[in-house]
């Protein structure tokens, strides 16, 4: 997979949440995807800088325009250092929350995309990438 | 501190969201819009939505704690004006909005709060005329 772009954006307050919602909004106009795929990208990493932000402690998102042969899409990677998921697939189900949220938040965010990963390692942090292809 | 405005029309309290929201603003409202019916008596809540360009869970979880609040407080609430591609993504979310009434614009809005007003009213009179019944 190319990367033909790539930013970096803190998470560390929700009013970060808010700015990266705008940036993701920004880039997949600029890559011409349709008013709903970019309504879908836009609430994914909502939920997911959320979950960054109160359960993570703060991070980062990096936002990157990526191509694979034909297929051009958004590959948006969310990290932290904070205390892991102990039990990813438990996080994943819907109605799950260790917080305010009504526990769709990840398993949520996982069908609005086309791809969904998560590498999270007790005491050191969690990595979320999402991509989502025009 | 920054807040959403709350406008009083008659017994309904009317609010539009044209701001993207950070959480803390939408419980800000939540909590403002409690007290609010509290202060007013009012009998129902309007939140426009339609500036609004994403829905994700955690608003999605307020305006159903709004529903609900006021539903306690004898007041009912309707989301009006959400755009096509946020009712989608809302669903495919796993987020049906239980509980929120909805309606196409604020027009249909006002009607559908004025009706179940004028019900409720209607129904307290006969209730009132006829003791026994």
């Amino acid at each position: 997979m190319l990367i033909r772009k790539d930013e970096s954006r803190p998470l560390r307050t929700e009013d970060d949440v808010v700015f990266s919602r705008q940036a993701v909004r920004s880039w997949a106009v600029e890559l011409g995807f349709s008013l709903v795929d970019q309504t879908k990208l836009v609430t994914a990493a909502s939920e997911i800088a959320r979950n960054t932000v109160v359960y993570g402690g703060g991070g980062t998102v990096r936002m990157e325009q990526v191509e694979d042969g034909i297929r051009r899409g958004l590959r948006l990677v969310f990290e932290d250092r904070g205390p892991g998921i102990p039990d990813v697939e438990r996080a994943l189900q819907d109605g799950f929350t260790s917080g305010g949220g009504l526990g769709l938040g990840l398993g949520g965010a996982r069908r609005l995309v086309n791809e969904f990963h998560i590498d999270s390692r007790l005491g050191e942090g969690t990595r979320i990438t999402v991509v989502k292809w025009k | 501190m920054e807040r959403i405005p709350i406008l009083k029309m008659g017994r309904f309290l009317l609010v539009t969201i044209q701001v993207d929201m950070h959480d803390r603003l939408a419980l800000q409202l939540q909590d403002d819009l409690t007290n609010r019916i509290v202060k007013e008596g009012a009998r129902g809540v309007l939140i426009d939505i339609s500036s609004l360009e994403i829905v994700d869970s955690f608003i999605g979880r307020v305006l159903g704690n709004i529903a609900a609040m006021s539903r306690v407080l004898d007041a009912r609430t309707v989301v009006t004006g959400m755009q096509p591609a946020v009712a989608i993504t809302l669903v495919e979310l796993g987020l049906s909005l239980p509980g929120v009434r909805t309606a196409l614009n604020v027009e249909r809005g006002m009607e559908l709060l004025q009706a179940s007003f004028d019900e409720e009213a209607l129904a307290t009179q006969e209730a009132d005329a006829d003791p026994q019944g």
